[in-house]
């Protein structure tokens, strides 16, 4: 039914604003994108009022240019910055409470399993370091212990952004914030470990210096949450503001912690791997 | 499993032959969800409403409820809930006390995101020094929310206030969770008579397209409760959009009232409408005052009861006019702050009528020789102490 809801009904066009039309005529709905071609079609997320030189705002950008299935794609957020771009996109998206994403998400994607068992309704969870590894911690874990299918996706910012600049669990050890005036005191949270021992079937940790590496990362990751189990992505998402990186620089910055502790790092298991081989095989000889 | 028909809900609430049955209240609990044809219930264990989510658990594993899982504790239950919901299916939970509270910042907003669901509260003491007997104060935190509140007097009124709660939180015009509240212990382990209709019949699916907020399923446009920028925003447009937001919930609220009337017979039962006195009570204080009224008019004394069934709607117009002549008003209940009375003294002319208790807390119970104390207080019949068994 997905494509049946974005599209204008017969008659309605010329009273419709022309961004929906455009977005209908010219953007991703029911084909695949190459996330190479931006600026070529009409994005699923334009406006935005996330910082200048935030690189949050142009991961997520990626992250909608790299959908499989925007049409039958459900995004989950909490507090934070992610959920003021999240908020909108073209694609429906549920805010809930503090740190609820992954407890939300699992009564969603359960519900629309019993209701639409022959098709895949993708469910992603876009939301924060603070949210997901500190609030949300319980829900977060529990959801890959239960094997929940969907995709979480950090967007690491190591700081609460939002609410100012105060520490999070993300935040590297000795790093004056707010709310630790002695430089934090404990190492960043391993969270990438975390979902391999709590059950995720697909882990990446990127750095986003590479749009064509995000949305196959990003790709994988739903596709895998829809056949096998929980997925996760730790991305890196620099907060310029906090962290007072100037804007020129944020790419650069990028680069400079993939060098460090945020090497490209995928991990699958083996079930997903051939699922992925067989899919990439076939994609060969189309 | 049995295998079930569905039937209209009016018929199955109000028209189905019964047959009575000696259980508890937890598995009245379990009874109706047995009928109310639920797509999903989630779990969380706490004292006293464990058995009733074990039950349900069970109806699951027969195959009557089509998911279930025990969630990682309440907060992570009640925001599960919010999520079947919206992604439209019918779900049910249940919790106690410290549970409720926990679980409370999910609760309170099931109304704001239009979640129609069906919550059992089994009332527990609120932490601390630690009880798990019933006292029902967190009924008070319910009150300015948004939600339905049921306030169930015994086994019967559990089945018949849960199996109705499911059509009246769906219908268009209300839209809203509803509570179903009763006392742990008392209520949830003790056993009693409640007719039940056939298990062989049970209530239409949920159809989450009659809905004044879509779901979000991607089969409609959805419902953006966070959709423009100026709600997320300090200025004028986003003070206004909250405000209207909550003037809506607060009327469907209202518009529950008529499905009230409909499937549970009205907001308030009364007993003895001409009387001089009247007991005002809810939940296991007005089977008490039922009692109280009933030894009252073997004495000859002309003592009437009003049992609220709703708190949330509360019956306002109700309570004006029954109580219009009332000398004096005894609000019996198990908890010290009184939330029925000062909603009761909130509604009425002249509040100086109200007795303020007779007051159980702690868990305690409730014997009718307090509330029949304050009977003879109020007419003046000074009475030598005597033991009503």
């Amino acid at each position: 039914m997905g494509l049946e809801y974005v599209k204008i009904a017969p008659g309605f066009e010329r009273y419709m604003p022309r961004d929906y039309v455009d977005l209908v005529k010219m953007g991703q709905f029911g084909r695949q994108v190459d996330v190479m071609d931006l600026g070529q079609f009409k994005e699923l997320v334009e406006d935005h009022p996330m910082c200048a030189g935030c690189y949050m705002a142009y991961f997520i950008r990626i992250f909608y240019a790299s959908l499989p299935n925007p049409e039958d794609t459900i995004v989950l957020g909490t507090a934070g910055c992610a959920r003021l771009a999240l908020s909108q996109a073209a694609v429906p998206f549920i805010y809930g409470n503090y740190g609820d994403t992954n407890a939300v998400a699992s009564g969603l994607k359960r519900a629309l399993t019993i209701r639409f068992p022959d098709k895949h309704k993708d469910v992603v969870v876009i939301a924060g370091d603070g949210g997901l590894m500190d609030i949300g911690f319980g829900m977060t874990m529990h959801s890959w212990f239960r094997r929940e299918k969907f995709t979480t996706i950090m967007v690491d910012n190591e700081v609460y952004g939002n609410t100012g600049g105060q520490e999070s669990g993300m935040s590297p050890k000795g790093v004056q914030l707010k709310m630790a005036p002695k430089g934090k005191q404990f190492d960043k949270i391993n969270a990438v470990e975390l979902a391999q021992t709590a059950g995720c079937v697909y882990v990446a940790r990127i750095s986003p210096t590479n749009p064509k590496r995000i949305a196959k990362v990003i790709r994988r990751a739903i596709l895998a949450a829809r056949h096998f189990g929980p997925t996760f992505i730790h991305a890196y998402t620099s907060c310029n503001i906090e962290y007072s990186i100037p804007t020129r620089e944020v790419l650069a910055d990028a680069r400079n912690r993939e060098k460090k502790d945020f090497k490209f790092y995928e991990w699958m298991t083996d079930e997903v791997k051939e699922y992925f081989e067989e899919m990439e095989k076939k994609e060969v000889k189309a | 499993m049995v295998e079930q028909k569905v039937v209209d809900p009016d018929y199955l609430i109000l028209e189905a032959p019964r047959e009575r049955k000696f259980i508890t209240g937890s598995q009245a609990f379990a009874e109706a969800i047995k009928r109310a044809n639920v797509d999903i219930a989630i779990a969380y264990p706490i004292t006293p409403q464990s058995e009733t989510m074990h039950l349900v658990g069970d109806l699951w594993a027969q195959g009557y409820v089509k998911d279930y899982y025990r969630a990682e504790e309440e907060y992570g239950a009640m925001s599960a809930i919010a999520g079947a919901v919206r992604g439209g299916a019918r779900a049910f939970s249940a919790t106690s006390g410290p549970g409720l509270l926990r679980g409370l910042e999910a609760i309170v907003s099931w109304p704001g995101h239009r979640i129609p669901a069906v919550l059992g509260v089994m009332t527990r003491v609120v932490n601390a020094p630690l009880s798990i007997q019933p006292d029902n104060v967190e009924i008070a935190y319910l009150l300015h929310s948004g939600l339905i509140v049921f306030h169930a007097e015994n086994q019967q009124d559990v089945f018949d206030f849960t199996l109705a709660g499911f059509p009246i939180s769906e219908k268009v015009d209300v839209y809203l969770p509803v509570v179903v509240a009763t006392e742990g212990f008392f209520v949830t382990h003790a056993k009693g008579y409640v007719e039940l209709p056939p298990e062989d019949m049970k209530l239409p699916p949920r159809d989450p397209y009659k809905a004044p907020v879509p779901p979000t399923d991607c089969e409609i446009p959805p419902a953006r409760i966070q959709r423009d920028a100026p709600v997320q925003k300090s200025n004028f447009m986003s003070y206004l959009i909250h405000a209207v937001w909550q003037q809506e919930v607060w009327s469907a609220n209202e518009r529950a009232r008529k499905w009230i009337n409909h499937y549970l017979g009205g907001l308030i039962e009364v007993v003895n409408p001409k009387a001089e006195v009247f007991i005002v009570a809810s939940g296991c204080a007005a089977a008490q005052g039922r009692e109280a009224q009933r030894y009252a008019e073997m004495e000859g004394l002309n003592v009437g009861l009003v049992k609220v069934r709703s708190i949330r709607p509360f019956p306002t117009q109700e309570l004006r006019e029954v109580l219009k002549d009332a000398k004096a008003i005894i609000v019996p209940e198990h908890n010290i702050v009184g939330w029925l009375c000062k909603e009761v003294k909130a509604v009425i002319p002249n509040g100086d009528r109200v007795v303020e208790g007779p007051r159980v807390y702690g868990g305690m119970t409730l014997p009718v020789e307090l509330i029949m104390d304050e009977i003879y207080k109020v007419l003046g019949i000074k009475k030598e102490k005597k033991t009503l068994v």
